[in-house]
C-alpha cells in the first residue's frame, strides 16, 4: 500500500517538498526523496543549499518553511534529487556576537555535521580551488553495503595484538609494490603481510575526513611544501571516511572501498579499530575557518569561556563540547553508525580525558558521555580505549572513568619499560607491576584495562628509541620546539646512525628486548607500524606534517631487517600459543590451583630469590601453566629472565614438576637464528640447572 | 544507454552500451531484473560500458541478489580493467564470476 508521505505538499522554484522527519539527523533516503534534518538551538532560520557535484554556484537555495521546524530541528524532504550528483549545505541565520558565543554568518555555506560523505578533497594532495566558498561538501551515501555473513569479530580483548598504522604511510612508498599505494585498497593488498606478522587488530590513525592542507607550510631548509595535517588528527566530519584515502575517492566510492577493506580484514581474522578524535574539530580558534559547527550552533558544539573564547584543552584551538547533551548524542550516533554500518570492532579515543570534562572544562566524576558509551546497546561488544589524558593537564592513567568497559593507553607502561630497557636503577618494583598488567593502576579493572605499548605514532619509533637521546624535529619547521622531550630513550653510545658494529648489535638486541618485554606482559600489546622491521624517522618524534619517507613504511626493510621481523613473528605466535600470558584477571602471586607454584613467582640469579633492591636491573619471573586463565586452561610453564644490567650473569633455574623440562624459546643475546625459535620447536636446554644470560639480554624459557 | 537482450541457447545475453550511472541504472534495472526467473542464466556484457558509478554497481548487485534469489546465475563479461579495479576495490566483484569474452561467459553457464 502506498504511503501518503511519498507525495509532496510544498514547492520552491520547481523543487517538490514535504515536511521532513526530525530523526535521524543528516540526509536520509526516504521513498521518492531525501530527508534533510539539522539541529541548531540558536539559529533563527535555516536554508538548504543544493549544488550539482563540484559546481561553485548552488543550483538551489530552499529556505525551510516555518512549519518544517520542530523544536530546534529543521526537517525537510526534497523529492526527485539525483543522489549521486547532489551536494548540499546549509545557511544559518542568527546573531553574530562572539562575546555571547554566537558566530552566525548567513554568507557562509555550512557542511552538515552528520554528512556521511564529504567531497572537496577527493584525491589526496590535489591542490584545491581556494576560490570555492564551499570547500568541504556534504554528499549523499547509499548505506546498503552487502556484508553477507560478516560481523565484528568480537575477539576477546585479552587475545588482541594491536598494530597501529597510518593508512597512507603503510603502502605509499613505491617499495610497497601496491597497485593502489597509500589507500584503503593498498592495505587490503598487504593483508597477507599482517597475517604473517600475526597481529589480529589493525588500529588506524584517524580516517574521518580531514584536510591534509590544513595549516600547510614550507620546509625551513628545503623549501619543500609540507602537508599541514598528515596524520589526520583534525576532524571535519565525524561520519565520513576520508575520500583521499580511497583509490576510488575520485569516483565517490570511498565508503564502499573502506567497507570492503573491513570485510576482507575480518575474513582474515583481523579486527579494525579506529583512532577517533572527538576532542576538537578542524575549525580551530577564533581565527579558524567556518566549516560546519561554528556556523551551525557555535555555542552548543564548543566549550567557550565566559567571554566567548574557545577553551583549548586539546592544544589545537578549540574543544568539542562533548558533555553538552546534543553533542554527546552526536558522538553516540557517530560511533553507533561506525559500529553498525562499517562493522568497526573498536575505538581508540584521542585525548579522551576531554570527554570527561563538563561544558566549562571541569573534570566530571561521572561523565555522562563516557557512561553512555560504556552502556550503549550497539557498542556493547566494541572495544573502547582511552588515551587517558589531554592537553589541558588532566592525566587519568589508572583513574579514567571506566564503568567496567574502558581500557587505556597505559602511558606508565611505556615510560617504565623504556627506563628499565635503558638500564635505569630503582625500577624492578615498577616493572613487576607493569608486566603483570599494572595491578597498581587497574586493581579492580583487570589487566585487560591496560593497553601496553612502548612506541606509538606520537614519539620515537622503536629503532629511534634505541638510536637517539634527543628528538631531531627541525624538519617540522618549528625550531625543534615541537614533540615530547621526555622520551626516556638511549642511543646506545652514538647519536643516530653509525658503522660501529657493537653499537648496532646492541641496538638490535635492545629492540628485541623491548618486543620481548611487550609480548610477555599481561594486558594488551600494541605495536607501532614498522617497528617489526626497525623503521626509522631519523630521530623525529613528531612527524605529523610529513608526507614522505619520514613516515612511509619502507618495504625494502622487510628484506633487510628480516631478522627482526622473524623475531617479532615468533614472539607474537608465542604469545598467542600461551594463554598464561593472556590472563583476563590479575595474577594473585599465590597458588590457587594446588600446583605447588604460585601463578606468578619472582626469581633472580638464584631461583626463588628475587633482587628487589634499588640497584637491581634484573627481573625474573615464572608463570605457572596450571594457572593459565585462572586454572581454566592448560598451558606450559614460562620463565622470563630480563637482565638489563650491563654485565651478563649465570641464572639458576627453578625446578619443574616431574615430566617437564626447560626448553629455550628466545635469547636476545644469541646471534640469529638462535635468538628465537618457532613456538613448538624450542630446543631442550642442555643444562637444566641454569644458563648464562648476557648483558642487556632477555631470555624466555618454556617448561614443557 | 542502449540495452539489447539476445537469447543464445538457454542463456540471456544482455548487452549494455553506454555509461551505467544514476541516470541510466534505474532503466537498466527495470529491463533486466524481470529476466530473473527460476533457473535463468544471464550474461551481462559490459564491454561497451566505459564508466560505471555507484548506482551502476548497485544495479549489478541488485541483479545478482534477485537472480541468486530465484535460483538463477549471472556472470559478467568484457569488463574494462578500470571497471574491474573499481568493482574489486569496492567489494562488488566478489559476488560475480567474470570472464573476458562473451563466449567464455556463455560456456561457463552452459
Amino acid at each position: 500500500m502506498e504511503r501518503v508521505d511519498v507525495y509532496p505538499t510544498h514547492e520552491h522554484n520547481g523543487y517538490k517538498l514535504r515536511v521532513g522527519k526530525p530523526f535521524p539527523f543528516g540526509a536520509t533516503f526516504v521513498p521518492g526523496g531525501i530527508n534533510f534534518s539539522i539541529f541548531s538551538s540558536h539559529a533563527t532560520a535555516c536554508t538548504l543549499v543544493l549544488f550539482d557535484k563540484g559546481q561553485l554556484q548552488p543550483k538551489a537555495e530552499i529556505p525551510y518553511p516555518l512549519e518544517f521546524r520542530i523544536g530546534n530541528v529543521y526537517a525537510m524532504t526534497v523529492f526527485g534529487l539525483d543522489i549521486e550528483n547532489t551536494e548540499y549545505g546549509f545557511r544559518m541565520d542568527g546573531p553574530f556576537s562572539p562575546e555571547e558565543g554566537h558566530w552566525f554568518d548567513r554568507s557562509k555555506i555550512l557542511m552538515d555535521p552528520y554528512a556521511r560523505s564529504i567531497g572537496g578533497r577527493d584525491v589526496w594532495g590535489i591542490v584545491p580551488d581556494w576560490n570555492n566558498t564551499y570547500q568541504h561538501r556534504a554528499r549523499l551515501v547509499f548505506d546498503d553495503f552487502d556484508w553477507e555473513h560478516d560481523r565484528p569479530l568480537e575477539i576477546p580483548i585479552e587475545d588482541l595484538v594491536i598494530y597501529e598504522a597510518h593508512v597512507r604511510s603503510f603502502t605509499k612508498d613505491p617499495s610497497s609494490g601496491a597497485k593502489f599505494p597509500g589507500t584503503f585498497a593498498g592495505i587490503r593488498e598487504k593483508i597477507p603481510y599482517l597475517k604473517q606478522l600475526g597481529i589480529n587488530c589493525l588500529e588506524l590513525l584517524p580516517i574521518y575526513e580531514f584536510d591534509e592542507f590544513e595549516n600547510s607550510k614550507v620546509h625551513p631548509e628545503t623549501g619543500e611544501h609540507l602537508i599541514g595535517n598528515y596524520w589526520g588528527y583534525s576532524t571535519m566530519g565525524f561520519f565520513a571516511p576520508k575520500a583521499g584515502y580511497a583509490a576510488t575517492g575520485k569516483l565517490g566510492m570511498h565508503v564502499d572501498e573502506f567497507k570492503a577493506l573491513v570485510k576482507e580484514l575480518h575474513r582474515n581474522g583481523i579486527e579494525v579499530m579506529l583512532d577517533v578524535v572527538f576532542n576538537h574539530t578542524a575549525e580551530g580558534n577564533e581565527n579558524g575557518p567556518y566549516i560546519s559547527f561554528r556556523g551551525i550552533d557555535n555555542k552548543t558544539y564548543y566549550m567557550l569561556t565566559p567571554e566567548g573564547y574557545y577553551y583549548n584543552f586539546s592544544g589545537t584551538g578549540n574543544t568539542l563540547n562533548c558533555n553538552n547533551p546534543v553533542v554527546r548524542n552526536m558522538v553516540i550516533d557517530c560511533l553507533r553508525y561506525w559500529a553498525a554500518e562499517y562493522h568497526i570492532d573498536g575505538f581508540r579515543f584521542d585525548l579522551a580525558s576531554i570527554l570527561g570534562r563538563d561544558p566549562w572544562g571541569a573534570p566530571l566524576p561521572n561523565p555522562p558521555l563516557l557512561e553512555s558509551l560504556a552502556f550503549d546497546p550497539i557498542l556493547a561488544k566494541c572495544k573502547l580505549i582511552a588515551e587517558a589524558w589531554d592537553a589541558g593537564g588532566l592525566y587519568q592513567v589508572g583513574s579514567f572513568p571506566a564503568y567496567g568497559r574502558w581500557a587505556e593507553w597505559n602511558g606508565k607502561y611505556r615510560d617504565g619499560i623504556r627506563k628499565f630497557l635503558k638500564g635505569e636503577s630503582n625500577l624492578v618494583g615498577e616493572m613487576a607491576q607493569r608486566i603483570q598488567g599494572s595491578p597498581d593502576l587497574y586493581a579492580s579493572r583487570g589487566p585487560t584495562a591496560s593497553i601496553n605499548f612502548i612506541t606509538a605514532h606520537d614519539g620515537f619509533t622503536l629503532n629511534d628509541l634505541v638510536s637517539y637521546n634527543e628528538k631531531h624535529n627541525l624538519a617540522n619547521g618549528e625550531n625543534n620546539g615541537d614533540g615530547a622531550n621526555d622520551n626516556e630513550s638511549w642511543n646506545c653510545g652514538w647519536e643516530g646512525p653509525t658503522d660501529d658494529p657493537e653499537i648496532n648489535a646492541l641496538r638490535k638486541r635492545q629492540m628485541k628486548n623491548a618486543v620481548a618485554m611487550l609480548m610477555v606482559s599481561q594486558g594488551i600489546p600494541m605495536i607501532l607500524m614498522g617497528d617489526e622491521v626497525a623503521r626509522t624517522q631519523h630521530g623525529n618524534n613528531n612527524t605529523y606534517c610529513h608526507d614522505n619517507a619520514l613516515n612511509w613504511f619502507d618495504w625494502k626493510q622487510v628484506e633487510s631487517n628480516a631478522e627482526q621481523l622473524r623475531f617479532f613473528q615468533h614472539l607474537i605466535a608465542f604469545r598467542k600459543s600461551h594463554p598464561v600470558l593472556r590472563n583476563r584477571w590479575h595474577l594473585s602471586n599465590q597458588d590457587r590451583v594446588g600446583s605447588g607454584y604460585p601463578d606468578i613467582s619472582w626469581h633472580g640469579t638464584q631461583a626463588w630469590n628475587a633482587d628487589w633492591s634499588d640497584s637491581s636491573r634484573v627481573l625474573v619471573f615464572l608463570l605457572c601453566g596450571k594457572h593459565a586463565r585462572g586454572g581454566l586452561v592448560a598451558d606450559d610453564y614460562v620463565y622470563v629472565i630480563m637482565n638489563m644490567h650491563w654485565e651478563g650473569n649465570w641464572f639458576h633455574l627453578p625446578g619443574l614438576p616431574s615430566g617437564r623440562l626447560w626448553h629455550i624459546f628466545a635469547n636476545t643475546g644469541m646471534p640469529t637464528p638462535h635468538d628465537i625459535w618457532k613456538p613448538g620447536s624450542e630446543p631442550l636446554l642442555d643444562d637444566q640447572g641454569g644458563l648464562f644470560v648476557g648483558s642487556r639480554t632477555v631470555a624466555i624459557l618454556v617448561g614443557k | 544507454m542502449q540495452i539489447t537482450i539476445n537469447d543464445v541457447q538457454d542463456v540471456k545475453v544482455v548487452q549494455l552500451d553506454g555509461d551505467l550511472d544514476g541516470s541510466t541504472a534505474p532503466d537498466a534495472q527495470t529491463q533486466i531484473v524481470p529476466l530473473a526467473i527460476a533457473g535463468s542464466k544471464i550474461v551481462i556484457d559490459m564491454s561497451k560500458v566505459p564508466y560505471m558509478s555507484s548506482a551502476g554497481l548497485r544495479m549489478l548487485l541488485v541483479l545478482y541478489r534477485s537472480i541468486a534469489g530465484s535460483g538463477g546465475k549471472v556472470v559478467l563479461v568484457g569488463l574494462s580493467s578500470e571497471l574491474e579495479d573499481t568493482m574489486q576495490l569496492t567489494g562488488f566483484l566478489d559476488f560475480f564470476s567474470h570472464f573476458s569474452t562473451l563466449d567464455a561467459g556463455i560456456s561457463a553457464l552452459t
